[in-house]
């Protein structure tokens, strides 16, 4: 009964979404009056959804063996926890997911925008229901999540052990607040150029839903990185696999826009370079659903490989970008460019923001998508490895982040004053970085020396917009500013640090053996079977020390039984200079085990750094919608323009 | 603005779009060339995987003969149809092996009763020790095994009765 609540909900919210989109046509026709109604089909259709996933998460929670997903993707045995992750994780479930984010979007948005012209909103909404219509389109004929199986077997197929850890519950669905959140940007854009209404004001309506889901997108590729980094067991915190560059890619659009929008709402300025980044940056967020979701690429992040899905999820995102670009080009000439700037100026700072920006999104665009046509064109298997996207990525965010120290410190329009000068200290700072890199340790790579200087520059003068007020009088946004870009500097400092400074130790060791890896004794003192919930493992025991007192890691290899595989369990031990990663492996004939080892010094600072720029964003959020709704209530009252 | 940079952004995408329409309608091969194919065995001997039968080691191989060399377990779903497809091979005269991975002779015999037994000889891996020196990364898979006991062809996933013909093809090479 559950599942067919689910899936009726579903076609009922389908139906709604074509309701909603017929509206559109009807009030931009002639009829401003429907507006009404069209906000409350809106948030009946997102509470429609609310209800569909509700029921998905409830047979998971049961374990109801008759309803296929939850046979192919769930056990009886698996914890509870994960038994309700698991509606999200696998295709279905993840995708419902997706509308039920994308519809309630369209329902905050109906239910909480004033700042757009009612005509803008109409259309923004009908451009949210045919977005969401394509979408359960999707799910009704091609994945259906509530199909039935007759008779029900009695027990389910489990889950992908890598896929049972905190980490990985709640990484899928963060991403997709974000990805999905843009989707409100893409339709704001399409209404305001369909409408021709792109201003200050449309900006000042779509920045809280940038920033949004902008700083879920921070988050869950900061959460991505940290769970690959400790539940693979490679060591690493990025590999630039497709489906990292998947979520990378919305993240750099985002952000570009993020930028760009200010001008446009400061301004009035940069608007049809911004109207494009709205376009372009839910097309990414499409672009890597299609990625990950058809199969199309190989991936360490295996999926199905499915080419009628694929074929679905293209020709949808085939018609909504052609069908906003289209828009675009013909309504791009109407966009008359705002109020002027010189060379030197905040606007030229954050056009250079985003070139940059953009072109790191071309390089990881085309790296990530690059194989795939040369093995359509000359049938070679290859993939384009972390040495391209190093060499093109990192260079261009040094000189970013070099750039970012300045940019805040502009003046809007024209800067007249001397403001190099007041970047001595970070310079400064800087130079002695690079001077003691060479100094101490004179081997390491160029990348990360610099990545070393930069980081000590910028994580001064990012302080610079504060410094010379009182910083409890700045604006929020302005604190929001400063955190973030602090947080690129912690962030820039931990990853060079990780590269230049990291021992790794890979050895066959015995019991009692000791071995060495940075400045730590690791001595391996016994192995032991162990036994979980629904795995079984071997655990070693590991006894480091550094000049004090021993520390005990136990890190293990796990065997789960259903499906049968087997996970490397790090253990790791945190300290405020870096963290000690060990990972058990085989044992070999001789009765010694793999053994590896690695000291990474300072590496936890690039997580660090990652929250520390999605606080930025809700600092700055926080910000504007605190300061927006201060102004209405000193204008007299909000609720008079409600339904204005 | 002029028109032609108006344009573009979707000029750009709709190339991209064509070539993605092309690539999935190319269809995909997720054919990854075997490193082991030529090499021999990799040298084994392992205990029996269900009573009744003969175990395996590399010796069984060297008799001149082509043989299918089938890695299969009794947990396995996708290697009940299997079976089927390998019984089918047999009657046509192919000398199939197996390996059942990570497995109980119990387990292995309760498969074979209720599925049927196309094997003439089954191996037990328990810890898929072998498995993973013949370099197979999962259940089922099949390799086709010279007379001199070199691999000359390995098998990702089940053999499905469309494979038959192309299976024997290779067995032929393979005398």
């Amino acid at each position: 009964m559950i599942a067919e609540t689910g899936l009726a909900a579903l076609w009922l919210a389908a139906g709604l979404a074509a309701y909603q989109l017929f509206l559109m046509t009807m009030a931009l026709r002639s009829r401003v009056e429907v507006a009404r109604a069209m906000r409350a089909v809106a948030v009946v259709q997102g509470a429609l959804t609310l209800i569909a996933f509700a029921a998905l998460l409830l047979v998971f929670a049961r374990t109801d063996l008759s309803v296929a997903l939850v046979f192919e993707n769930s056990h009886s045995a698996k914890p509870f926890i994960y038994k309700v992750a698991g509606a999200w994780g696998n295709h279905e479930g993840s995708m419902l997911m997706w509308v039920m984010i994308l519809s309630v979007a369209g329902a905050f948005l109906a239910l909480f925008s004033r700042r757009t012209s009612e005509r803008t909103l109409i259309a923004a909404l009908g451009s949210q229901a045919a977005l969401a219509l394509g979408f359960y389109a999707f799910l009704l004929i091609a994945s259906n999540p509530f199909a039935r199986l007759n008779p029900a077997p009695l027990e389910g197929r489990g889950l992908n052990p890598l896929l049972q850890d905190p980490g990985l519950a709640f990484h899928p669905p963060t991403l997709y607040f974000g990805y999905v959140g843009l989707s409100i940007a893409f339709s704001l854009a399409v209404g305001a150029m369909f409408t021709n209404e792109v201003d200050a004001k449309l900006a000042r309506a779509m920045r809280p839903w940038v920033l949004g889901a902008w700083i879920f997108l921070t988050l869950g590729i900061t959460a991505g990185s940290y769970w690959a980094y400790y539940e693979l067991g490679w060591g690493g915190y990025w590999f630039w696999d497709p489906v990292e560059n998947a979520s990378l890619m919305p993240w750099l659009a985002a952000t570009a826009l993020l930028h760009s929008i200010n001008v446009l709402a400061a301004r009035g300025a940069l608007k049809a370079w911004t109207m494009m980044l709205a376009v372009i940056a839910f097309s990414m967020s499409m672009v890597g659903t299609f990625l990950v979701r058809s199969g199309i690429l190989t991936s360490v992040h295996a999926f199905a490989i499915d080419p009628e899905r694929g074929t679905f999820l293209l020709a949808l995102l085939g018609i909504y970008v052609s069908a906003a670009f289209t828009l675009f080009a013909l309504r791009g000439a109407t966009l008359k460019e705002g109020a002027p700037f010189e060379l030197v100026s905040r606007e030229t700072g954050l056009v250079i923001n985003n070139l940059i920006l953009s072109v790191v999104l071309g390089t990881v665009f085309v790296g990530t998508l690059y194989p795939l046509f040369v093995e359509a064109v000359s049938g070679e298997k290859l993939s384009v490895g972390a040495p391209y996207f190093n060499a093109v990525a990192g260079p261009l965010a040094l000189i970013l982040a070099l750039l970012v120290g300045i940019g805040p410190l502009l003046a809007w329009r024209r800067e007249r004053r001397p403001v190099l000068k007041l970047l001595t200290v970070p310079a400064l700072l800087g130079a002695s970085a690079l001077a003691i890199t060479i100094i101490v340790v004179p081997s390491i790579g160029i990348l990360p020396r610099l990545g070393l200087t930069v980081g000590a520059y910028l994580a001064a003068a990012s302080i610079l917009p504060l410094v010379g007020r009182n910083p409890f009088r700045a604006p929020l946004a302005t604190w929001g500013l400063v955190v973030s870009h602090f947080g690129i500097a912690v962030a820039l400092v931990g990853m060079a640090a990780n590269t230049a400074f990291t021992s790794e130790r890979l050895a066959v060791a015995k019991p009692g053996e000791v071995l060495s890896v940075g400045p730590w004794l690791v001595q391996l003192e016994d192995v032991t079977p162990m036994a979980g919930k629904n795995w079984t493992a071997l655990e070693a025991q590991l006894r480091a020390t550094r000049g004090s007192g021993p520390i005990i890691l136990k890190p293990q290899t796990r065997y789960f039984s259903d499906p049968p595989t087997e996970t490397n369990e790090a253990a790791i031990q945190t300290f405020w200079n870096g963290q000690l990663y060990t990972i058990v492996g085989k044992a070999d004939d001789t009765g010694g085990w793999q053994l590896r080892l690695w000291w990474k010094p300072f590496v936890t600072l690039i997580w660090l750094g990652g929250a520390l720029i999605a606080l930025g964003g809700a600092l700055a959020l926080v910000g504007r919608l605190l300061r927006g709704r201060l102004r209405r209530v000193a204008r007299g009252g909000w609720r008079r323009e409600r339904y204005a | 603005m002029s028109r032609a940079v108006r344009f573009a952004p979707l000029a750009v995408f709709l190339v991209i779009v064509i070539a993605l329409i092309w690539r999935l309608a190319t269809p995909t091969s997720t054919f990854v060339p075997s490193r082991l194919e030529g090499k021999p065995l990799p040298a084994f001997d392992l205990g029996p995987g269900v009573d009744t039968k003969p175990a395996l080691s590399t010796r069984d191989f060297a008799d001149g003969q082509p043989h299918i060399l089938n890695i299969f377990a009794s947990w396995c779903v996708p290697c009940v149809s299997e079976v089927k497809v390998l019984q089918e091979l047999k009657a046509r005269g192919a000398a199939i092996e197996g390996i059942a991975i990570r497995d109980t002779p119990e387990d292995v015999a309760a498969f074979l009763a209720r599925n049927g037994d196309p094997y003439d000889r089954i191996g037990s891996d328990p810890q898929s020790a072998l498995q993973i020196a013949l370099g197979s990364s999962g259940v089922p898979e099949s390799f086709i095994i010279d007379g001199r006991g070199v691999i000359r062809y390995q098998h990702i996933g089940p053999i499905e009765r469309s494979d038959i013909g192309m299976i024997e093809h290779k067995l032929e090479q393979a005398r």
